[in-house]
């Protein structure tokens, strides 16, 4: 089943830090409490800005009266609109699809509130405290207009429009023609119908957003803490909207209390709080409620499909037209048309499809954008394709693991090009199917399953066999590049300092990144530190989303170590008088072929590099090397999930009694930290299987704007997982690995689905809309007369 | 009006430490731990009571430190995640945590570790479901639980031996 990697590391790794199951390193501070996140900052003189935001889906605001507010001791200013819109750009999106209709996304709202949640002006004060009584009275008048909610409805010819100046709801079309399409269906013996409703989600993060900003007047310079997944492309992006130069701008991600995709933006309110820092040349800070979080941060999914399944009678899937609408609510954020486009380059899931075409349709409503969640439009694909493959087994009467395997690439056939046009580097589909059913003890649970049935329960089984893209990369097909960077520096003393531009927010990296380099230099791990996270130490960075820090970001340290490796032979042949050809480089020594005794450790050759008196001629002093990795293509990891339900016939409750998954991610660093990675994201997909759903009314006012009103899983919730794995390495970076941060979420709401429909399958349900709440689950039974 | 209420005396021991302090009757306990002590291991992550970020011992019952007034707990001997391990010494719930990955980004932890502390001092032995019955207060986005539940046993039996 291994696939070799081609461009294997010139460096062994020596000491088994990596692929040990190893405890964090950042975790003391975490579990003491005393680690720092935005709003445990403690900046002299900070003000607090607060925002005024829209009541309404729609409305044109007539007039925004400030007087008595701006009277409130301790106010230090208001500012709408008309104040700051003239001095800040625009809030841009990196993935514009050509000939797509984008709104201008001006910081605060202009004339008119687009989405509940809308920031109409900002207050700052001397306490938090004062800024929001401050909001309470600032009158805003607001004219109420129709509110565009269904985007199927905003379709039609008579809808009103989300933004007038358009002309249109239509944001943007995008077509996919992956092969014949045409042909493949002239060949099919029969054809599916299968509409898909993926519902629109919330990432809620523990730690909502904020931000504070300090402008330094003497240098003209503006620092930025924000709990965001991405600093280096904030301050990429940022500094043409506020209006100063790149090189004066540092942006910080401190601690960052989870992203999920969420934190994968430039938002207005990073950008208002840095201008006004700048403008009151005060320290401004902005954190943002959990009613604003749910109002106000990207949402994700949202997409319904309308699909013809093109099959033969032995189970074969020739292919797929797909139609998909995409909701993306009221603006482009950073990458909003970019997620539903991916749902169509994965629709192929690991099957070898012949041919599929997707015609995508993004419609502006009068809600939140949707933008990245994690998964970020594959779980829309994998959902849609794994109900295709489950639907294509029950109406040939076939075993829905038979269709599946009918349907898979051979482990020979990697790389393999899928009918979408990617390459997936390296799979074997069939390993972990069979692994997944081993653990499941399948034979068994279909007995327990056909039993429970005989005793009129409704058990259900499903499984997906996932594949997703990770590692994202390469820069061709990124709009801000797909590389990532890294740099490691070995210290005088001989200790050493990594530093990476891939900023982790709860991924553990300052521990993964210390395997690998501990184990590529052959030092001790107590030696390392990794640094993250600031513009002014990682110069260079594209962050972490799409599950892509260690795959790119551990190779750019890799790169970083060969680099010194090389040089430092050149220093140690010198001082032992000899050539670097003949000096050998292990477990963190040098020396000269086969003589161990007058080996050179990093500490002597650091001391020997910085102090610089005896270097060769030519020698560049220093032991510090850092690198752009630019992968060659993405990854494409996989696996198979498999899980039993039980629906309860009275209430409509899904209980999960059993849950399998076997993942491959390549390569593994830590076996731990992918163990905690998996579980948390199968803990979201449970969420959105069985509870999540955004909900809007139809007047567009945001039903679920807290935790009160939003379910995400409990404890009691989440029961114990078996979890296995298979490794294939990938070929697209040195150290084989894949990536893993979203898998769990893209393998689980599939396989949970085809459960539930499994279990009701008796009742003659073919299929279900996401979420299986208890009331969705009995309604569904109560059609169907209740009994099977 | 507003900005200019009344101030209200409180002494409450933090960690053991008394603090005294004037504050407005709507001030929180959270918003006192955090502004007016400093300690900002607590955390605020919904303001409504639900997430249980910013769990802390009052008297020794884990509670909700964002829908309790600071007023209300004047008297009272509360206890932050700052002030769980002693003498440099991790609390067996903080060390459970550490060894059984039980917090990725660690913005839910404190609450989470100051719930765990209150539902071991109540059952020194409790089955997996019983743990998770005991965090049903608690939200984590991150893990998924099943490592928290682990780093819960781990300190249960700690405390035994």
């Amino acid at each position: 089943m291994t696939v070799t990697t081609e461009n294997a590391p010139k460096v062994k790794a020596s000491q088994g830090y990596f692929g040990r199951a190893m405890k964090r390193v950042e975790d003391p501070r975490l579990i003491k409490g005393i680690a720092t996140y935005v709003d445990d900052l403690k900046i002299p003189g900070v003000l607090h800005a607060e925002f005024v935001r829209s009541p309404h889906a729609n409305a044109k605001i007539k007039s925004i009266k400030t007087d008595t507010a701006k009277k409130l001791q301790g106010v230090v200013g208001i500012f709408t609109g008309a104040d700051v819109n003239d001095k800040v750009g625009t809030i841009p999106c990196a993935s514009p699809i050509p000939g797509g209709k984008s709104p201008e996304h001006t910081v605060l709202a202009g004339a008119r509130v687009y989405f509940v949640g809308h920031p109409v002006a900002v207050v700052v004060a001397e306490t938090r405290t004062i800024a929001r009584d401050a909001l309470d009275l600032i009158e805003v008048d607001y004219e109420p207009l129709p509110a565009v909610i269904d985007p199927e409805k905003a379709l039609e010819k008579d809808s009103p429009l989300t933004h007038p100046e358009l002309g249109t709801n239509v944001a943007f079309t995008w077509s996919l023609p992956g092969g014949d399409v045409d042909g493949a269906f002239k060949e099919a013996d029969s054809v599916l119908k299968l509409r898909i409703i993926h519902p629109r989600l919330t990432p809620m993060a523990i730690e909502p957003r904020g931000c504070a900003a300090s402008w330094h007047a003497g240098e003209s310079s503006l620092t930025l803490w924000t709990s965001t997944q991405i600093p280096h492309l904030v301050r990429t992006l940022l500094p043409g909207l506020i209006r100063i130069p790149e090189n004066k701008l540092r942006v910080v991600a401190p601690e960052v209390g989870g992203g999920f995709g969420s934190k994968l933006n430039l938002y207005a309110e990073e950008a208002v709080v840095s201008h006004l820092a700048m403008r009151l040349d005060r320290p401004v800070k902005w954190i943002e409620g959990r009613r604003e979080n749910a109002a106000a941060t990207t949402h994700g999914r949202d997409q319904i499909a309308d699909n013809e399944i093109a099959i033969q009678k032995d189970g074969t899937v020739l292919a797929i037209r797909s139609k998909i609408i995409a909701d993306v609510g009221s603006y482009w954020q950073l990458l909003t048309p970019a997620i539903p486009t991916l749902t169509g380059l994965m629709l192929c899931g690991c099957y070898k499809l012949k041919a599929v075409r997707v015609d995508l349709t993004g419609v502006h409503t009068n809600k939140m954008s949707t933008d990245a969640y994690r998964g970020a439009g594959r779980p829309e694909a994998a959902y849609m394709i794994e109900r295709v493959m489950d639907l294509v087994a029950s109406e040939l009467g076939l075993d829905p693991v038979e269709v599946r395997l009918k349907n898979m690439p051979e482990s020979t056939e990697f790389p393999f090009t899928t009918a979408t046009g990617l390459l997936y580097d390296s799979g074997n589909y069939q390993d972990a199917l069979e692994k997944a059913q081993e653990l499941a003890e399948w034979p068994k649970l279909i007995k327990e399953r056909d039993a429970a049935r005989k005793a009129g329960r409704l058990f259900g089984i499903g499984l997906s066999t996932y594949v997703e893209i990770c590692a994202l990369g390469p820069s061709k097909t990124m709009a801000a590049g797909g590389w990532e960077w890294g740099c490691v520096r070995i210290e005088i003393s001989g200790k050493v300092t990594v530093i990476t531009g891939a900023t982790p927010h709860g991924q553990g990296q300052e521990t993964s990144f210390a395997q690998i380099a501990a184990d590529w230099l052959g030092v001790p791990i107590e030696d390392i530190v990794v640094l993250r996270g600031d513009t002014a130490t990682a110069h260079f960075g594209r962050d972490t989303y799409g599950s892509r820090a260690t795959a790119l970001g551990g190779s750019a340290i890799v790169m970083s170590i060969e680099k010194i490796v090389e040089k430092a032979k050149t220093l140690a042949a010198a001082l032992l008088k000899s050539t670097p050809k003949e000096i050998e480089f292990k477990n963190g020594k040098f020396f000269v072929n086969g003589d161990g005794k007058n080996a050179l450790g990093w500490g002597q050759l650091a001391s020997e590099a910085y102090i610089a008196k005896n270097l060769p001629p030519g020698f560049e002093p220093g032991l510090e090397a850092s690198s752009f990795f630019e992968p060659p293509n993405c990854t494409f990891p996989f696996g198979t999930h498999i899980v039993a339900v039980d629906v309860d016939r009275e209430t409509g409750q899904v209980s999960i009694l059993k849950y399998i998954a076997v993942d491959d991610c390549g390569k593994q660093v830590n076996p731990l930290l992918i163990e905690g990675q998996v579980q948390g994201g199968i803990a979201q997909s449970v969420g959105a299987a069985l509870m999540e759903n955004t909900v809007y009314d139809e007047n567009g006012q945001l039903l679920t704007g807290e935790f009160m009103d939003y379910a995400i899983p409990r404890a009691k919730d989440i029961p114990d997982f078996i979890l296995g794995s298979t490794e294939t390495p990938s070929p697209s970076n040195p150290l084989g690995v894949k990536g893993v941060g979203e898998a769990g979420t893209i393998g689980a709401t599939p396989a949970i689905a085809n459960a539930v429909v499994d279990a009701l399958s008796p009742l003659g349900i073919r299929h279900l809309d996401l979420p299986f709440t208890p009331e969705r689950v009995w309604r569904a039974i109560q059609e169907k007369g209740g009994r099977s | 009006m507003q900005g200019a209420a009344v101030k209200i005396p409180v002494k409450i021991r933090v960690n053991g430490m008394l603090r005294e302090s004037e504050v407005e009757p709507r001030l929180l306990l959270v918003q006192f731990l955090r502004e007016v002590c400093g300690l900002t291991g607590t955390h605020v992550g919904c303001e409504t009571g639900i997430c249980g970020a910013c769990t802390v011992l009052v008297d020794g019952n884990a509670v909700k430190s964002c829908t309790m007034l600071a007023v209300q707990a004047d008297g009272s001997e509360v206890t932050t995640v700052e002030g769980l391990s002693s003498n440099g010494k991790l609390h067996p719930v903080q060390e459970g945590f550490w060894e059984c990955h039980g917090l990725q980004c660690g913005y839910c932890t404190p609450g989470m570790i100051m719930t765990a502390v209150q539902l071991l001092e109540r059952n020194g032995s409790p089955s997996r479901d019983e743990i998770r019955h005991g965090l049903d207060g608690n939200l984590c986005r991150c893990t998924g639980y099943l490592h928290i539940v682990d780093a819960v046993e781990y300190a249960a039996k700690k405390g035994r031996t």
